[in-house]
């Protein structure tokens, strides 16, 4: 077995690479919410001046892009690859929206659980010295999720209290190579870097028979704990090791199941752990219910908010895990319970010695 | 770890809070009958001003569903149904605003591919059944009417 590769899932990387820059651009909702400040750009038009939902969306992954890229002072070719996805079938709103930025593109889909996708391939890529730059993002739009998953935004119905609102926004952030041990070439890249990624778990399909698309976080809850366990076997840690464990979006039900369950495998995260979801919205003055979900909930909020603490020292290490529901339309009007992912990525501050 | 499905489901269960029913029948009974008051107060209205007793519920009709679209339009009808449940879904204003909205929202898709395919996606089972049950009790009644009933 290759020497970076640890246990069944993880990896630890030989050289991690860094996160030099990230940008986050999301709706007005989400610019109202506890985390507005930590936003790049809040935009108050939802149709962010297109003519439909699924334009908005690509257009938020569009203004990302071209903020991170701004941000990392790189120029447009040093990105070699650009990893992105959302929730749209077909991914259409990375599709569209990459298409003015000419990266060589790599669309993925892991649902809710994209951007942890997106970041570990990406920095694998990265430190296989397969390219110097790239770029990881994920985006959804409230609406065209809405539309796409559920009914017409003017149609009347009542949420029941275990479900999410779909954030409206795109986190992206630019991974580049890290400084090789006793190198200095690097050096100044890594006092500018926001984080560096150490290691990689990647979540594996957990499907507890939940059906209701409707309390999402009770689907993706057993796959979360299924990503977190895999991690702390694989690497030979328990929960102590990390500062922060901060899951996408299990929102409220799904928090208490991970925390209660991981309980009873005798890990106690309580005090550690963060659910972006629950951190987007206020959910009783928004009316959120259980909390935010889509792709850009977990990937701007990363980026609002955990990369700048990580960069300041304020957490050591975190383990990030972007957790996703994979059911569609389909799967759900034949009858399919909802399989869920969860995909760690462990992040350390870029400061102090390796 | 192994979990087991089916406790794991029961405990899914104990621990989602779900809306309170008796609030939601008492909102519903309130938003419902708020709604056939403006249709009976419509009724007499158009009475008053001098139409037949069948062209007064017609005009009741069409108000109430022109009334139920305009909302719909305005966004305010989904704030009715959040706060009214079934009492704003079932009335002939919630059928209204079960067809506008995708009327509004596929209109992106095209005129044909867009609204004309879309339109009933959600009320179009109310209408096949509709049209299906009258079928079925026409054919019962047929039935009985031939046996001498």
């Amino acid at each position: 077995m290759g020497k970076k590769q640890k246990g069944k899932a993880s990896v630890l990387f030989e050289c991690p690479p860094l996160i030099t820059a990230a940008a986050s651009v999301v709706g007005k909702k989400e610019g109202e919410g506890p985390l507005g400040r930590y936003f790049d750009q809040i935009e108050a038009d939802s149709m962010l001046g297109k003519k439909t939902w699924e334009e908005a969306e690509s257009e938020l992954q569009t203004r990302a892009a071209r903020l991170a890229l701004a941000k990392s002072g790189l120029s447009r070719e040093e990105i070699r690859y650009y990893f992105g996805g959302d929730l749209l079938a077909q991914l259409i709103a990375t599709s569209f929206g990459a298409v003015n930025l000419e990266f060589p593109l790599f669309g993925i889909y892991g649902a809710c659980s994209t951007m942890g996708e997106a970041m570990g391939l990406g920095a694998m890529v990265v430190e296989g010295g397969f390219a110097d730059h790239i770029m990881a993002a994920a985006s959804s739009h409230f609406a065209s999720a809405e539309k796409q998953f559920r009914f017409p935004l003017e149609y009347g119905n009542q949420r029941p209290y275990s479900a999410t609102w779909t954030v409206t926004g795109c986190g992206t952030v630019v991974i580049s190579k890290g400084r090789e041990n006793g190198a200095q070439e690097n050096a100044g890249q890594e006092n500018r870097a926001m984080a560096k990624i150490t290691g990689v778990t990647t979540g594996k399909i957990v499907d507890m028979d939940q059906k209701d698309s409707m309390n999402m976080g009770a689907a993706m809850a057993m796959a979360a704990l299924d990503t977190i366990l895999a991690n702390f076997r694989d690497l030979g840690v328990d929960e102590t090791w990390y500062d922060r464990i901060i899951t996408g979006d299990l929102g409220q039900i799904g928090r208490r199941l991970l925390v209660d369950y991981l309980l009873q495998a005798g890990h106690d995260i309580r005090k550690r752990h963060l659910d972006c979801g629950i951190e987007i919205y206020d959910s009783e003055a928004q009316d959120t219910h259980a909390g935010g979900s889509g792709c850009g909930c977990s990937a701007s909020v990363l980026c609002g908010s955990i990369l700048p603490k990580l960069k300041s020292g304020e957490w050591k290490r975190v383990l990030f895990l972007p957790t996703g529901a994979l059911l569609s339309t389909v799967s759900f009007n034949e009858g399919k319970s909802i399989p869920g992912i969860a995909h760690g990525v462990i992040l350390e501050t870029p400061k102090g010695a390796r | 770890m192994e979990i087991d499905k089916k406790e794991y489901g029961e405990y899914v269960k104990k621990v989602t809070p779900v809306h309170s029913t008796a609030r939601n029948i008492l909102r519903a009974f309130v938003t419902g009958g708020a709604i056939c008051l403006i249709g009976q107060a419509l009724t007499e209205l158009f009475l008053f001003l001098g139409a037949e007793k069948e062209a007064a519920s017609a005009w009741t009709t069409l108000s109430l569903i022109g009334g139920s679209v305009l909302l719909t339009g305005l966004n305010l009808y989904p704030r009715l149904v959040k706060f009214g449940g079934a009492g704003a879904l079932v009335p002939i204003t919630g059928f209204a605003n079960s067809v506008v909205a995708p009327a509004i929202e596929y209109r992106a898709e095209g005129h044909v591919f867009g609204i004309g395919c879309k339109i009933f996606t959600i009320a179009g089972p109310v209408i096949l059944f509709g049209i299906f049950s009258s079928w079925l009790l026409g054919l019962i009644s047929w039935a009985g009417g031939a046996m001498g009933f």
